[in-house]
């Protein structure tokens, strides 16, 4: 007896769920225009943070491999020569903070600067090599390298080093910028996307006012009630999920040529990461999530017919 | 089966809807309540149905106290009292089917279950063969009866009626209310709100009757 309720019970609520979830979604069907311009509301919400915060990762992920392989450039003064050079660079790299010490002539740095630059032309008009030797320090930790760079700077044979550093913290400075904007973006966008979402489940409410009050008075509890527009809201997040991800791989799958040939442009190797398929499922999960709370919030309000609260 | 024990009702504003009202309505009774308008009738019918609280007294339905219902057990409360409204309040988007299935829907009924009792509530009130039909396409005392049919079909122990002839001709009134009679008979406890005294005193049952709230023939 008890048992046979209890599964009766169960029964009857899969049996609402599978209903509520069917006619909701046929009542967003049923409405193709108004629908998926809500999905591409709720898409371009969605998009916007998550090609931010993927470009972010990106930049990330270029300081990351740039990190690694942190360096000084040593610019000796014009007066010292080839010799005096190397062996500065021998004596340097027989110290134990510093991993290697290359001494690049003046002559190699012209060349290679023409080579990489494309500015062949013009430089090849100059008449003197304006370049000074070079050395290349590269510190055992990188953490050293701006006392490695003071330290440098110092000697008489030195006329300036630049520590390739400074640009790496600035990089690191701007993509913990980027975040806190993405989050910050992302915050306010996700309060555009439960507004909408809410605003659109609120009209459904009303649509169905009369409906919602006659089922209640024969006997339909809160959550019976508050069922179908929950579904209903499920329904636009998820496909406002599906918008963003499209969008999201669209964009990337669009930058992804002209970010690699950039790449190649300066000899690296590096490639734009995109949206992942796990990461994909979990923005569809997120809209599908936030269609939640939206309709829950919304519906909320329009349970107000019994006189205990 | 309904027991009213000097219930006061006053609404926000200060107007009072039901002063000191007692009574009590045996199971297999029929009672008609009468009254002018603005009496109380439906303000007491909403007593019953748990859509308003009274400010004083209290209200016993099947012997549970109401004012011990918590906001949770009101949905269970309403599927044991089934309610009939003048404007019959159905749903003009689904067929009369769907308006009479919808308690069923609720009460978590599987299909087949739904399907035989719907037919079955609706044969009782002579439309079975307009269960496709919509709302809209029927008559004025056809939509009463699918308002009936759908207060019945959960087979709940109280049948509430507020006006349910307020719109019909006295033929058609007197057709509706013997079909509250066959429900009487079968032991549904009925109460029946009118204010159509040549009809209701024609038949035989207790009349309860309302004046500016109070209950006429109580000591004051
Ligand atoms: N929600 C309400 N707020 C204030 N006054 C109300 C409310 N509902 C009913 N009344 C008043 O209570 C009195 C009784 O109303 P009602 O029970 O509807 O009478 P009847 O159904 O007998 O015509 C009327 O004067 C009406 O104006
Ligand atoms: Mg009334």
């Amino acid at each position: 007896m008890q048992r046979t309720r209890v599964s009766h019970r169960l029964n009857a609520w899969v049996r609402h769920h599978r209903l509520s979830a069917a006619d909701s979604l046929r009542r967003v069907l049923e409405r193709p225009t108004a629908s998926l311009l809500t999905w591409l509301v709720v898409g371009i919400a969605l998009a916007l943070p998550v090609s931010l915060a993927l470009s972010m990762d990106n930049l990330r992920a270029l300081g990351g491999r740039v990190d690694s392989q942190a360096q000084l450039s040593v610019f000796l003064r014009p007066a010292v020569d080839a010799v005096a050079g190397q062996a500065l660079a021998e004596e340097l790299g027989q110290r134990a903070d510093i991993a290697t010490a290359t001494f690049r002539s003046r002559e190699e740095a012209l060349e290679e600067f023409r080579a990489r630059s494309g500015f062949s032309d013009v430089l090849g008009g100059l008449e003197d090599n304006p370049l000074p030797h070079l050395l290349l320090v590269v510190p055992r930790d990188p953490a050293q390298a701006a006392a490695l760079a003071a330290e440098i700077g110092a000697l008489a044979t030195v006329d300036e080093v630049i520590l390739d550093l400074a640009w790496l913290e600035r990089l690191r400075r701007l993509t913990e910028l980027g975040a806190r904007l993405v989050l910050v973006a992302a915050l306010l966008l996700a309060a555009g996307v439960l507004l909408v979402l809410g605003n659109t489940i609120r009209l459904a409410v009303e649509g169905r006012r009369e409906e919602i009050e006659v089922t209640r008075l024969v006997g339909a509890s809160d959550a019976f009630v508050r069922r179908p527009f929950l579904y209903s809201g499920l329904w636009y997040g998820i496909g406002g999920g599906v918008v963003a991800a499209l969008l999201v791989a669209a964009v990337f799958a669009a930058l992804r040529g002209p970010v690699a040939q950039l790449a190649a442009a300066y000899g690296a190797d590096w490639r734009l990461a995109g949206l992942g398929l796990i990461d994909a499922f979990g923005l569809v999960l997120a809209g599908g999530a936030l269609g939640l709370i939206a309709a829950w919030l919304a519906v909320g309000r329009h349970l107000r017919l019994d006189p205990r609260g | 089966m309904i027991t009213f024990e000097r219930v006061s009702k006053r609404f926000e504003g200060g107007h009072d809807a039901l002063r000191d009202v007692s009574f009590e309505i045996g199971a297999d009774e029929l009672v008609f309540l009468t009254g002018h308008s603005g009496a109380g009738k439906t303000t007491l019918l909403r007593l019953v149905m748990l859509l308003e609280q009274p400010t004083r007294g209290r209200v016993l339905v099947n012997g549970r106290d109401l004012s011990r219902v918590a906001r949770r057990g009101i949905p269970a409360h309403r599927r044991e009292v089934g309610v009939v409204f003048q404007n019959h309040r159905l749903l003009f988007d689904r067929s009369v089917f769907d308006n009479v299935a919808l308690p069923l829907y609720i009460a978590g009924y599987d299909h087949r279950e739904v399907g035989k009792r719907v037919r079955a509530a609706l044969d009782k009130v002579g439309l079975l063969r307009h269960e496709r039909a919509m709302p809209l396409t029927l008559s004025g005392g056809e939509q009463q009866r699918v308002g009936i049919a759908r207060a019945v079909v959960g087979r709940p122990p109280v049948l509430l009626a507020d006006e349910p002839t307020g719109n019909l001709d006295p033929a058609l009134s007197a057709e509706i209310m013997t079909l509250f009679e066959d429900f009487s008979r079968v032991g549904v406890t009925v109460l029946i709100a009118s204010h159509d005294l040549a009809l209701i005193s024609r038949l035989r049952h207790r009349i309860i009757t309302l004046r500016e709230g109070r209950l006429m023939g109580a000591p004051a």
